[in-house]
């Protein structure tokens, strides 16, 4: 299996969590195109992070799902995926390169010189690979989630699912990490979801908003400049936008 | 940059260093105000030898009886390090199956828990007359004292791993074996840890019980003997060494769970 980015197409979509009457999902369609960013936008509860979680094969016994996703490819998704969530989820145990190196002692490959010389690179794209030997509780915030974001490159799965990576962080550690992370991570098909408006304007290649109860997806005129983009007028009014229909959404 | 961690490193080393002399000057003043409060009540309320002898004359007898003392609780330490042993086996074991197989918990969970309720005293004469007067019987007193709260304590820590540890493992296609040993196991650490504390403290308790009961070796036999004989000199300087076990053996498994699970500190 190849690891060139693909394109996810979501159609009718529905979800249901067993046990409960009310369907949180409906008549969701979406077109995720291989390559870029698409992030995702909704109000608490909106069914994001239910749909990532489904989308991650982690939803799998919980929930009734109904339509379909295609890749762009014809192929299975899921065992084509990376995850990175909102906490770094750091093995505690684990040094920082070993961590990187997690993913190779689940699928019965050697962990070789090579594998860790590759984890090496990684964290130097990161900038740690001074602290490749140290324990993740050493580490700040912005640290561990740039060792997550090594893990994850790590992986080189085609498509990456974020949820809300850098929520946990100051602003100014979380601009420099999404600029990191759009760069690194610029060779593959990224859904991330974000609460944050001007996140999402930043790096969506496309955007899309949970509105409504069950939720469908709306999708939303970006800026003409390519991702990532700096704020200017025209992002201004997207966001401005954005929070019009987040608001309106609530009530 | 590495200058700096250097300073770090070192000053992190004198961090220690002064820690570790602070704790022993801590344990000599905790030492020295028991003792003196030990002479003092005798003082105090004119208390004869065979009520409470003086801290000199428990001293005395542990220069003058070192090798028998030292013989006795060579068998009490090897009670205690055994039971501990199998103790440790059965919690982690049990704590395994409960775990894995959720019949396993409905039907043992309750086996367990009466385990405990039954008092260790009251199983002592049945555990001598099946293993007989010898080791074996102390050191199943002190496992059977000992695994309860290892298992429980382990249960809990694989019970309650973090669940995005085990979804970022899903999502790597880990196995359910690779999720308990990669995952589980290591992050429950810190809670077994947790009930090897509580072991190393308790499992003295059912070797000395069981050596009460019916033993021709150890501390808790000597005690037995000195008190028949009013040797209570003996006695006490049996209960020093047996105290003197425990408190070591705690702080021994306290410094080495500390240099295993660095992350738990």
């Amino acid at each position: 299996m190849n690891n060139r980015p693909i394109g996810l197409s979501i159609h009718n979509a529905g979800l249901r969590y067993l046990g409960m009457d009310k369907a949180i999902l409906h008549n969701l369609c979406m077109t995720i195109p291989g390559g870029q960013w698409t992030c995702l936008l909704g109000r608490s509860g909106s069914g994001k992070t239910s749909l990532l979680r489904y989308l991650a094969g982690l939803l799998d016994n919980d929930i009734e799902w109904q339509g379909s996703v295609t890749c762009s490819d014809g192929g299975p998704f899921n065992h084509r995926i990376a995850y990175m969530a909102q906490q770094d989820l750091l093995l505690p145990w684990l040094s920082v390169e070993n961590n990187v190196c997690l993913s190779y002692r689940f699928n019965k490959q050697k962990v070789t010189a090579e594998v860790y010389e590759k984890a090496l690179s990684l964290l130097e794209q990161v900038g740690l690979a001074d602290s490749r030997k140290a324990l993740p509780q050493s580490l700040s915030g912005g640290m561990r989630q740039r060792v997550a974001l090594a893990r994850t490159l790590m992986q080189d799965k085609p498509l990456v699912l974020m949820d809300e990576p850098f929520s946990a962080l100051d602003a100014v550690t979380r601009h420099k990490l999404q600029r990191l992370s759009h760069t690194l991570l610029r060779d593959k098909t990224v859904i991330l979801i974000t609460h944050d408006p001007q996140e999402a304007v930043r790096l969506a290649g496309r955007l899309y908003i949970l509105k409504g109860s069950p939720a469908y997806a709306e999708s939303l005129n970006l800026p003409s400049i390519l991702p990532p983009r700096n704020l200017c007028a025209e992002s201004a009014l997207v966001q401005q936008h954005i929070f019009q229909t987040l608001e309106q959404d609530n009530d | 940059m590495t200058n700096l961690s250097h300073l770090a490193q070192i000053s992190n080393k004198l961090k220690n260093q002064n820690s570790g002399i602070r704790s022993v000057f801590r344990g000599i003043i905790v030492v020295a105000v028991l003792l003196m409060v030990w002479q003092g009540l005798i003082l105090l309320f004119d208390l004869p030898s065979f009520i409470l002898p003086t801290p000199m004359a428990v001293f005395d007898r542990l220069l003058l009886r070192h090798d028998v003392l030292m013989r006795h609780s060579w068998v009490t330490a090897q009670e205690i390090l055994l039971g501990l042993l199998l103790g440790l086996s059965m919690g982690l074991f049990f704590a395994l199956q409960m775990l894995l197989f959720n019949p396993v918990k409905r039907w043992l969970l309750p086996v367990l828990i009466a385990s405990q309720a039954i008092p260790v005293f009251a199983i002592a004469p049945v555990l001598m007359l099946w293993l007989g007067y010898g080791i074996a019987s102390k050191v199943v007193m002190a496992a059977i004292i000992i695994f309860f709260p290892v298992t429980i304590c382990c249960y809990d820590g694989l019970k309650n791993t973090p669940k995005g540890y085990l979804d970022l493992g899903h999502t790597m296609q880990a196995n359910r074996w690779q999720q308990l040993i990669r995952i589980q196991l290591p992050s429950a650490l810190p809670a077994l840890a947790s009930g090897i504390r509580v072991a190393v403290v308790i499992a003295p308790i059912g070797a000395v019980a069981g050596e009460w009961v019916g033993s021709s070796a150890g501390l808790g036999y000597l005690m037995l003997q000195a008190n028949a004989r009013m040797m209570i000199d003996d006695m006490f300087a049996a209960l020093f060494i047996l105290s003197l076990l425990s408190v070591a053996l705690y702080f021994l498994a306290n410094f080495a769970l500390n240099k295993l699970i660095p992350w738990d500190n």
